[in-house]
């Protein structure tokens, strides 16, 4: 935090954390945030054990990260790692959903939904449950430890290392059947892995919301500088209404202000913004990088509104270009449609169909062919040419399907597979196990005496023996050229 | 510092540098930032406490555990060897024909096969086997020795030519022109017929001669028809493939001086179950019988 004494007196390089006692408020954007704490905390920590039957052999966990196994499920979806391309969407779409919260109402994420104010949040609300409210806990800072202070202490500490410690346990259940974890990491038998990431995002964890709190947003993360560089003058931002508060004064001497027929404004100076700021700044100094606009500075000021009978929002979401057009006696105006609402909407609409429609079409099975590189072509002793290739058939389907493989391009050319004997139709067979790919090598012969060019294009198709559906791969037969 | 720039909005100190009218707010760093360095600093002290680090005369720092990145890659090895003779102890008793129609030994003879083929028979036969000009070409279905599993197999264990082995592949093809057996204009007419019977004419030779003086000295190994005879390693005279050349010059010059490829034999130099992987991958190739 930056203060005058900091700064002015050419003082000291490095500044003492100033430590934030924020204050207990009510209010709608206190709901607001109790209402997303409970869904967000609850779907992280309950989402492992929700099941999903795949039929059998494949896990029946909703949401499942299997690293050895390489592959990804979400719900109905299946992802292998060569379609890492979808979380690049997924990467896009996020980027996008940033940009334009921050283009209607700056920052939503850092206020509602960031990680790090959620958990910060509930490590405030076990700090005020044992240590009390503001008042309170900086009377105990400034308190000889005693026994009470050290049972608060002692009591603070257990709690969030508890919330901790199932943060970092939930985390792993994402990367293993999490019924069986569970009771692994119980009986001790759970591999040394998981228990290191526990202590790891335990440890993080108990940290960053503990002790690190407005400091990794104030200096350690770059999210408040781009946003800063993204945002324009039309975004809402929680905003002190200068216009209405100005100048601030105590309700009494309004009232003798008042009647002097000189201007009073609403503020009565009772920093009660101040005492419930998660990040502990002065919101009436106007946008600022501390501010994570997490309204609870609305709530604050709306309470004491009420109790002193002036209209609510003095603080609100609003911009600047209002302040200034109440200041010259014209209406408020709000446009969350603009041309960076509408493209940052587009993007999202555009990528997300695109994915959806990728994912609604994709085939369960694959095949994808490369040419031998040396030797690229073979003579064989009746002066034929025969060519090499590795071919790699995808079965993505829960059951074991047979594929038969056939080339065309060629006018009479034959196609082998090694160690392949069975054949339908002349066509090689190849078994391909449920959920997995198989490796064979392709030989290509042309026909005695065909006049070939140096490369000729050919086509490989892999007929689903069962269903008949195919896919093919296309790759080149080359010659010595004539 | 005698000249202090202050920012005027802010009332804080600035670095005094300007970028197109934008000044850097000189905010004092975190204390805890401070500390993180001093943790750093302290973490790396560990380091070289925990792992080699520092030259020393003759020697250098060799670390608390003992580990070296050296010894890691040296373990990891020793591991991957132990696990490739785990997953191969079923190839060392199986037959070759087992091998070939067991996908899971197959998969692991053709990976095995494949990366011995690169460590040993590369230099002479090629990465891909492609062969050069006097070391054959494996891809083809054309065989000096012949071309089934149990074949290639054998020549694989006990080489060509390999004087140190006593079962190696023999065979000695006399230098008809050196020794004097034949005359180089009779040489010329061998050769000639030799090539016709690919389909190469030659002009202004003796075909029928030719063919008088194959039967008389080379239908003994390389067959009546010229198709060639495997347990000699006479190669077949009849088809598209020639391992030192198919122009008159060069086959004038086999002729003349015979050819006497070797191999070495690999049995012994190699385990059992390489040189199994090895005759698998390289019947895989393409020409295996």
């Amino acid at each position: 935090m930056r203060t005058e004494s900091d700064s002015a007196g050419g003082g000291s390089l490095y500044a003492a954390r100033k430590k934030v006692f924020p204050q207990k408020v009510s209010g709608t954007f206190r709901s607001i945030k109790w209402a997303i704490m409970g869904i967000a905390l609850g779907v992280y920590y309950l989402l492992p054990f929700v099941r999903w039957d795949r039929g059998p052999g494949a896990p029946d966990q909703a949401v499942l990260v299997d690293i050895p196994g390489r592959r990804f499920y979400f719900f109905f979806i299946e992802i292998w790692p060569q379609e890492v391309y979808y979380f690049t969407g997924l990467l896009i779409l996020a980027a996008m959903a940033l940009f334009l919260m921050n283009a209607l109402a700056g920052r939503l994420w850092c206020g509602y939904l960031c990680p790090q104010t959620v958990w910060t949040d509930l490590f405030y609300a076990v700090e005020r449950l044992v240590e009390g409210d503001r008042r309170e806990r900086m009377k105990l800072e400034k308190e000889p430890w005693t026994a009470t202070k050290i049972g608060e202490k002692v009591a603070k500490h257990t709690m969030w290392l508890l919330i901790a410690w199932w943060t970092g346990g939930a985390w792993v259940l994402y990367f293993s059947d999490a019924p069986t974890l569970v009771r692994s990491l119980a009986t001790g038998d759970a591999p040394l892995i998981a228990y290191l990431w526990i202590a790891i995002l335990t440890g993080t964890t108990y940290v960053l919301a503990g002790f690190m709190r407005e400091q990794v947003c104030v200096y350690m993360c770059p999210w408040p500088r781009i946003q800063a560089a993204l945002t324009d003058e039309w975004a809402l931002n929680v905003t002190y209404r200068h216009d209405r508060g100005e100048p601030r004064m105590s309700v009494k001497q309004a009232a003798r202000v008042q009647e002097a027929g000189e201007p009073a404004g609403d503020c009565v100076d009772c920093f009660q913004c101040v005492a419930v700021c998660p990040t502990g700044i002065d919101i009436r100094d106007g946008m600022q990088l501390e501010c994570i606009q997490c309204g609870l500075c609305i709530d604050a000021c709306n309470t004491v509104m009420d109790k002193i009978g002036r209209p609510r929002n003095l603080i609100y979401y609003d911009t600047d270009i209002n302040i200034e057009r109440r200041q010259q006696g014209k209406p408020s105006i709000y446009r969350p449609v603009r041309a960076r609402t509408v493209i940052y909407a587009a993007i999202i609409a555009i990528v997300g169909g695109l994915m959806l429609y990728t994912l609604a079409t994709r085939q369960s099975e694959g095949v994808s062919v490369l040419h031998d590189r040396n030797p690229v072509f073979v003579t064989l002793s009746d002066g034929s040419i025969r060519n090499g290739y590795t071919m790699r058939l995808l079965n993505k389907s829960n059951q074991e399907r047979r594929f038969s493989v056939a080339v065309s391009g060629i006018d009479g050319a034959r196609l082998e597979i090694v160690g392949v004997d069975e054949t339908v139709s002349g066509n090689p067979v190849v078994p391909v196990a449920a959920d997995s790919t198989h490796e064979v090598r392709v030989l290509v012969f042309a026909p005695t005496g065909a006049k070939l060019a140096a490369s000729t294009d050919v086509t490989f198709t892999m007929t689903d023996l069962d269903s008949g559906v195919s896919q093919t791969a296309g790759d080149f037969f080359k010659a010595p050229g004539k | 510092m005698a000249n202090k720039h202050i920012d005027e909005l802010s009332g804080i100190e600035t670095t005094g540098h300007e970028w197109d009218g934008l000044k850097e707010l000189n905010n004092p760093l975190p204390r805890w930032w401070l500390w993180t360095f001093y943790a750093c600093v302290i973490w790396a002290v560990g380091y070289w406490v925990v792992y080699p680090a520092w030259p020393l005369v003759t020697d250098y720092t060799r670390g608390m555990f003992g580990d070296s990145d050296r010894l890691r890659v040296q373990r990891e090895v020793s591991e991957l060897e132990a696990l490739r003779a785990t997953n191969g102890a079923g190839l060392a008793s199986a037959s070759l024909e087992d091998i070939r129609s067991n996908p899971d030994y197959l998969q692991f003879a053709l990976a095995n096969g494949k990366a011995a083929f690169g460590d040993n028979c590369a230099p002479c036969h090629g990465s891909g086997a492609a062969g050069a000009k006097g070391y054959p070409n494996l891809n083809d279905d054309d065989w000096l020795w012949g071309g089934t599993l149990e074949d290639i197999h054998t020549t694989l264990e006990n080489g060509i030519r390999w004087d140190a082995n006593d079962d190696t592949r023999i065979s000695d093809m006399p230098a008809f022109g050196r020794d004097g057996i034949l005359e180089s204009g009779q040489i010329r007419n061998v050769a000639a017929y030799v090539l016709s019977l690919s389909g190469t004419t030659t002009e202004g030779a003796d075909i029928a001669e030719g063919q008088t003086l194959f039967a008389d000295n080379c239908a003994a190994c390389h067959g009546e028809d010229a198709t060639g005879t495997k347990d000699l390693g006479a190669p077949n005279l009849r088809d598209a493939i020639w391992l030192y050349g198919g122009d008159l010059p060069t086959v004038v010059e086999t002729i003349t001086n015979s050819r006497h490829g070797v191999m070495p034999a690999w049995g012994g130099r190699l385990d059992e179950v390489t040189i199994k992987s090895l005759a698998v991958y390289v019947h895989s190739l393409g020409g295996g019988q």
